[in-house]
Parts: C-alpha cells; structure tokens; sequence
C-alpha cells in the first residue's frame, strides 16, 4: 500500500512538471500584456512600460523566465503579482476562506439533496417521485449557473427584496449578527451551485443504487427478512456509495479552485474571481500559481480517491 | 467689446484697480454672463474664484457608512504605481494632492493653502516657475506634520527612474525645492503655461517621506505601505484586499472643516457594470458605481420608480474614427503604414472629407450612447475655454457621392467606386466592444449606400491596446485603412493630448511603434503651432493656438469625431458626490454628503 503511494507520488511529479511547463509558455505566448493599460495613457511615458517589464523581469527568454519560475516554486517563493505587487501567496490565501465557504457549503448542500432523493428515487424506479426527480435533475442541470444566478437575483433580490446580491467578505458585525449575515448572503450563490451540483449527482447516486439493487445478496437480504430500511442502508448503499465516494473525492479540487461564473455574479472574492480578474489583467504569476495549485490539487485528490476507493472495497488490490 | 478695452480691463483686476464683481458687472452690461466672465478672467492670469462647492453639513461625521461599487475593484494603493484610475480611486481616499480639478476644469485647493497665481506673487511672470503655499496644520494619519520635506521626497521618489512610477512624465522634468518649511517651488526647464500638473490631480498625491525614504528607487516595491496606506485624507485605512475590498474610517485629525461627512467609507470591486447599476439603483444596496459603462436603454429602464439615479460628468473624452495617412497594404523594410509610403486612397483629401459625411453621429448617438455622449466635430472638447467654434459636421450621403463623384470616384460594376484601377475599399478595425462594433455597423451601411466597400474588423481590447512588438493587430501598428477608439482626457489642458499629432510622434517600426501620433499625421503648420502653445504664456494666445490645432486636424480629416464621451456613473438619490470629468471620481471625496 505505502509503496503504491509512493510510486503514485514519483509518478506525479513529471506530470506536474508537464503541466506547469504547458501552463507556463501557453501564458507567456499569449498576447498581452499586464502594464498595457499604460500604454494608452499619454501621461505615462513609454519608458516607463519598458521600466516595469524590465524590472519585472518580462523581457527575458521564456525559458529562462521558467526557470527562474519553478525554482522559486519549489522553494516556495510563489512569485509576485505584477498588478497588486504583493506577493501571491498573500493575495491566495486572502482569498481562500471565502472559497471555502461558499463553494464547500454548495458541495454540502448538494450532497444533502443528492443522497436522499437519488437513494430514495432508486427505491421506487419509475414511480412518480422518480419521474419528478429526474426530471427536475435534468432541467437542474441543463440551466447554466449564470442564468440560474441572475434569475435568483431578480427574484430575491431585485423583486422581493430579501437577500443582498453582493457578497462582503468583511461584515461589519459581531457575535450572532454576524453569523445570520454571513448565512443570509451566502444563500444565494450557495443556492445556485449546490442545486446544479446536486442535479448532475442525484442522478449518479441513484445509477450506482440501482447497480447494486438488484444484486442477489440483496435479495438474499430481503429473504432472510430485514426490513426495507435495513436492507437499503446497510446492504445496498454501503456498496452503492463506493463511486460516491470517489466522485466526491474528484470534486474536491473544485471547493479550492472556486467557481468562476457563480462567483462574479454574486462579486464573491473568492479564487476563481482572483483567477478571472488575473487573467483578464495578464497578471501572469498569479494565474500560474491558481492554475498549478490546482493542477497539484487534482493530482492529489486522484490518488486520494483511489487510496480510498481500495480501503472502501477490499476486493480492489491496490499494486 | 474691442479686445484691447477687454484687456486692459483684465489687467485692472489683476492689479486689484478693479475688483471682480465690476469686471462681472460690467461684461453682464454687454451680455456675458458670470461664468463666461470668470473664465475670461481665469484666461487672463487672474486667479480663479474658487468654486464655492455647496456642501452643507455642519459637522464632521454623523453620515454612517458610504458604500461604493467598482467594477473593478482597486488592486494596488499607491498613486505613482496606479496602473488605472480604480488604483487611483482607491488610493485617493487616503492620500492628497495640493489641489483638485473641479467640474469647471478649475482648481480646488486641499492641502494647498491657496491656489497661486500671478496676483498672488505664486506664479513667475516667466511661467518657469511656481510657488505653493502649503496650509498649515495637516497631519499625517499617523499624527507626524505634513511639511515641505514631504513634497521634495514625493518628488525625488516619483522622478527616479529606478522606483518605476507611472508618474514619472510628471515629476521626470521638474525640480522641487523647500523655500520654508511650508512652501515649496517647483522649477521647469522650459516656460510652462500649463503649471497645474505635478501635485495635482491623480499623480498629485503626497506621499509620507517618514514612511517611503527607505523604500525608494529599485527597493519601491517592497515598502509595506504600498498596502496599508498613511496619508492626509478625509479617511484613515482600515483594511484592504486586492481586487475586492478597501474600508476606511473617519479621519478625525481632518483639515478641513466638517468634513468628512460619512462614518466609513467602503469600497467593493469585481463583477460587472450592469449588476453595478442595478445595486445602486433598484436595489439600493451601495450608493454609488463607477463608470457605467451601459446602454441608456438598459439604465433608463433601472431608473424607472428605483432608488438611485445616473449622474454625468462632461469632460474631453472623444470616441473616434482615425484615418491612416500611410499604406497599411505595401511592407516597406519589414514595416506596413510605413512613413515610406502614402495611403492609395486617403492620399486623396475628399475621399477623407466623403467619409466624415458619411459617419452618421446622430444615429450613434441616439442608437448606443444615449445620455452618456454628446455630438462633435472636434477632436479638443474641453475645457470650455479651448473648444473651437470654427468647425461643423453633417452627415450626408448625397454630398459624400457626389464628393466622390466630382473627384473622379466613378461606380463600378459591382457597385463600388474606382478610380485608376483602385476600388474604394477600407479596412476599420476596433476592439472587441457593443457600442464599438454597433458604430462599426452604422458606419458600414452608410458607406455601402455610398459606394465604399467597408470590412469590419475587431480585435480583443487586450491585444488591440497593447504595446506588443509582435502583434500586427495593435492601434500603434494600425494595418488597417481607419480605426476607432476612445482616447481619454486625463486634464484639463489640451497639451499632452494635442502633442501626440506632432511629426516628431509618429508610430514607427524604428521606436517600436511607441511614438503616439498613431495616423502618421504630418503637417508643419501642425507642429509649428504646437511648439508655439507648449511656451506661450499668454493664457488667450495659447488657447487660439489649440483651437488651430484642433481646426487643421478638422480641415485635415486626420479624426472623424464619433461622441465626445461623459462619464457616467450611478448614485442613489440621497446621495451628493462632486464629481468632475476632469478629475478622477473620488478626486472630491472630501465634499461628498448625503441629503435626505
């Protein structure tokens, strides 16, 4: 076992090296460039742009800029924003428990709605409340975030007036006041993605129920007597649950990552505004590092679900 | 009224042998009104009257907290690296500069203790050098006195090459010294009738020399108050995060009388300008947006029965359509729209004059630009004092054809003019931008019933604005027939926005496409009137020398003006900013309330 983790681990590290070095030059040939909103201010004499890119290093060779890059990398130095000019790592982690938060309570959201509709909606395949589900999980997941989100913001916000549609990370209260703030603004965008969320994984919960359902040591169960809540949670789900599991675990990434769209809707300071706005700005380190942060993330995240889903099904050998 | 009699007059306010309000008296005998006579005055080196802002609270604070909306939200706090006017904002609640320009393009003193002048023996009758008197008794935030000293540094800070400021053009060619400890001097190498540039405006803000004197030159970027700014301003920092957030609170060390109004002052970025405008005027959530860059339709439907408003600020910005005088088809020594070659068909002045008939401004104005644009024939709209009456524009497709007609454009078979085997066929290229490509449109059609052949073209703004070497598809390189753009006016004194058209500018491979006349415009008469502004300092001969200018680009056709552009913004209706489009917004922070 440790020495298929290990294995997993070396493998890792020229894929990451791959990935950094596609990152790295598919950023730095595409146009653009993070000071040319200077060039169009005749205060700001041409000089000057040329004094930032030369000072910021930008006129070097590629390669050598992507060495200088992943030897800082690896000595933890995660570069300096060009925009912000303040160190990435700071600008990441400002932006982190945001993310958390809202993505992370989607994630929770959608897996309290996906379970039990999708286990219960295995049940009774074909039933009316099956129907139902289905098919609010299809219209779920064919709506985009950014048409689901407006929609809400028209509704709650602009119609009836009850939930703010901007998201402050800093809320100007204390103690319990705070706390039904930060709930009331996040229910929104937690709203938009855990719904969608939910939607696409109701109806893998209930593929991976109706898998094992109708396995004979189901019946075998049902035989011996057990009663239909016993059978459905102890025997069908614990192996339904295995790709869930797995499918969680893949997801993971994402909680860190943030949402992009869902996240400049609701102007949640989250990564994957940090991500937009940088990239939007050729602000080149700080999309290298979101991009190769996540990229690890997804790495790792692989092999976490595979380490688990071989303790959670004996009968995989992990080799 | 005979200009000598005007002249003297101007001159016996000057010497105090008359004081204003005759001088206003007697030009309302002749039927100019007060303001037209204050800027007669200001045009003749007496001092401005400063603008009496209304601003009615009677105490400091008591307003609770003012919440704005960027867009885009500011990500860095100090003025000389501001790469954009949200730095700028954002920086501009904390640090001030000597003066501020009103919405009359006037100065509005804030730590100068008064706006110099001749009268006031600040200004040398040479125009090489200027005296600010600094008012006395300001406090950093965190409690030192701000003094001369602070100024000089700001000055030696910004001018170093090696701190990397983008204030450098500002401060590059000055020199500041301490006469006491409360004034300074600002020498120029050359007589500078536009003196109102370094400590003024947006570049103007003072920084604290106890905190930055270690931190300048190549060691800039590393001074932790590039983050946690300590100015003078009506707010102290309380907290900010890139792109997303910065807070203040009440400066109660203030200097200036009952000011500021409000408790703390909030300033959001991210997302985009439409849901901006729909915060602050259907939902109320912040009082005020910046820079809503919307279609009229859109806002004028948010304002129906909501809880904020549109507010406007005129100032110089003009949207336009550029001709290129060069060849951007022929590639002489490895360079199209080479100096070496002349445009086949813009070579011809009328074909340049047909196409200005054809560019239908009204039409733009009511399809896309709404409230937010005026019509123009010139290039130089602002200030006031400088806009020429001489021009006029019409849109005509009659007159264009028969123009074209008269030259020697006949229709071909194919419905597009020639003439000598060249067919009447242009390239227009702009960013990737609504309103730009619904002009690009309007443009087109008109042109087609003419008989021009219009291809369209939009690059992405990134690309189109950048200073990349290698990209042919940048405004510099200009490989197209005609391009439209907005060039901002970022004072309001037309000589760095007049210069770019001089000879001397013109955007070639050998300066790496770096000079800024970007139409490869070359006229004498052009540069000699320039050269001969940049030194006048005869405030009314200076201004006629603009206006020529603005006149030979017009009889020119190097521009067809599409919108003189205000700045729009959204603010809730009990809300009071001074905004001015000749400053930045929060430029007046210091004088914004709220009334119930």
């Amino acid at each position: 076992m440790s020495q298929y983790v290990l294995r997993r681990l070396l493998i890792a590290i020229p894929s990451l090296l791959g990935i950094s070095a596609v990152l790295f030059f598919v950023l730095a040939l595409a146009p653009g460039d993070p000071f040319s909103e200077l060039a169009t201010n005749p205060n700001v004499p041409a000089e000057v742009q040329a004094a930032l890119r030369a000072k910021f290093g930008l006129d070097d060779p590629i390669y050598l800029r992507y060495l200088h890059w992943l030897s800082a990398m690896v000595h933890g130095d995660w570069g300096f924003s060009f925009v912000s000019r303040m160190n990435v790592d700071t600008l990441i982690l400002q932006r982190l428990p945001t993310t958390l938060y809202v993505i992370g309570s989607a994630q929770i959201l959608a897996l309290l709605v996906a379970i039990p509709v999708g286990v219960y909606a295995a049940t009774k395949p074909y039933s009316v409340f099956d129907q139902v589900a289905n098919t609010l999980a299809f219209v779920g997941f064919s709506l985009p975030t950014f048409f689901t989100g407006i929609l809400f913001i028209l509704i709650f916000s602009v119609t009836l007036d009850w939930l703010p549609f901007v998201y402050s990370a800093d809320i100007n209260a204390t103690g319990i006041r705070w706390l039904l703030e930060m709930i009331r603004q996040a229910i929104m965008p937690v709203a938009v993605l855990g719904l969608f969320q939910a939607a696409s994984m109701t109806r893998f919960v209930r593929s991976a129920m109706l898998d094992v359902i109708r396995l004979d040591y189901v019946t075998t169960a049902r035989a011996k007597g057990l009663g239909q809540a016993k059978v459905i949670v102890k025997h069908v789900m614990r192996n339904a649950m295995i790709p869930v599991v797995t499918l969680i675990a893949l997801q993971m990434p994402a909680v860190f990552g943030g949402a992009i769209v869902t996240e400049q809707i609701f102007r949640i300071p989250g990564i994957g505004s940090l991500l937009i706005s940088s990239i939007l700005s050729n602000d080149t380190p700080v999309v290298m590092a979101v991009t190769f942060v996540f990229a690890c993330l997804v790495v790792l995240f692989n092999l976490i679900a595979d380490v688990l889903y071989g303790w959670l099904d004996p009968r995989i050998s992990l080799r | 009224m005979l200009d000598k009699e005007l002249r003297s007059m101007i001159g016996q306010v000057k010497d105090g042998r008359m004081d204003r309000r005759a001088f206003i008296k007697r030009m309302a005998a002749v039927g100019l009104t007060a303001p037209l006579a204050n800027q007669i005055l200001a045009l003749g080196g007496v001092a401005m009257a400063q603008s009496p802002a209304v601003y009615k609270p009677t105490q400091r604070g008591g307003g609770g907290p003012l919440k704005l909306l960027w867009w885009q939200g500011p990500t860095l706090l100090n003025p000389h690296f501001a790469t954009g006017t949200k730095d700028q904002d954002g920086s501009r609640l904390f640090y001030e500069p000597l003066a501020s320009w009103d919405a009359d393009g006037n100065l509005n003193p804030i730590l100068a203790a008064e706006i110099p002048s001749v009268a006031n023996g600040g200004l040398a009758a040479d125009a090489k050098s200027v005296v600010w008197k600094i008012k006395p008794g300001v406090k950093w935030h965190d409690g030192k006195p701000l003094t001369a000293d602070d100024f000089v540094f700001t000055w030696q800070y910004a001018s170093d090459p090696a701190t990397a400021a983008v204030s450098i053009s500002t401060y590059g060619d000055i020199t500041v010294e301490k006469v006491s400890d409360l004034s300074i001097r600002i020498l120029f190498k050359t007589p500078t009738p536009f003196w109102a540039n370094a400590f003024v405006g947006a570049y103007g803000c003072v920084l604290p020399k106890h905190l930055f004197a270690d931190y300048k030159g190549s060691k800039s970027r590393e001074a932790p108050n590039n983050l946690a700014p300590v100015g003078t301003g009506p707010y102290k920092f309380v907290e900010f995060k890139p792109g997303d957030l910065v807070r203040g609170q009440l400066n109660p060390d203030y200097h200036m009388p009952n000011r500021p109004y409000f408790d703390t002052i909030e300033m959001k970025g991210g997302g985009d300008a439409v849901s901006a405008a729909r915060a602050v005027i259907q939902t109320g959530e912040f009082d005020f947006a910046w820079n809503m860059q919307v279609e009229d339709d859109v806002l004028l439907r948010l304002e129906k029965g909501g809880k904020g408003k549109t507010v406007y600020a005129t100032g110089g910005d003009i949207e336009f359509i550029a001709i290129n005088f060069t060849d951007p088809n022929t590639e002489v020594d490895g360079e199209r729209s080479s100096m070496k070659t002349k445009h086949p068909i813009f070579s011809d002045p009328n074909v340049r004059k047909a196409l200005s008939l054809l560019v239908d401004r009204e039409s733009v104005k009511k399809a896309i630009y709404g409230r937010a644009g005026r019509t123009t024939a010139n290039y130089l709209n602002g200030p006031e004092k400088f806009v020429s009456k001489n021009t006029s524009w019409e849109f005509s497709v009659e007159k264009a054809s028969k123009m074209l007609d008269d030259a020697g454009w006949k229709v071909g078979a194919d419905g597009i003019r020639e003439k000598d085997g060249k067919k009447l066929k242009l390239l227009y290229q702009t960013s990737t931008n609504g309103p730009r490509q619904k002009t690009q449109a309007i443009v087109k059609q008109a042109c087609q019933k003419a008989g021009i052949d219009v291809e369209l073209k939009s690059v992405v703004a990134s690309v189109f604005f950048s200073s990349d070497v290698a990209n042919p598809d940048t405004y510099p390189k200009f490989y197209a027939d005609i391009e439209e753009f907005q060039i901002p006016m970022t004072q309001p004194d037309p000589a760095l926005h007049m210069r770019r058209y001089i000879s001397a500018n013109v955007a070639t491979k050998e300066n790496k496409w770096q000079g800024q006349n970007f139409p490869r415009y070359v006229n004498k008469d052009y540069d000699a009137a320039i050269a001969a502004a940049e030194t006048e300092t005869d405030p009314v001969k200076r201004a006629a020398l603009y206006i020529k200018c603005n006149d030979l680009l017009w009889t020119d056709t190097v521009f067809i003006p599409v919108m003189h552009r205000l700045l729009v913004d959204a603010s809730s209706n009990t809300l009071r900013p001074a905004l001015s489009g000749w400053a930045n917004r929060t430029d007046n922070i210091q004088d914004w309330y709220r009334e119930a």
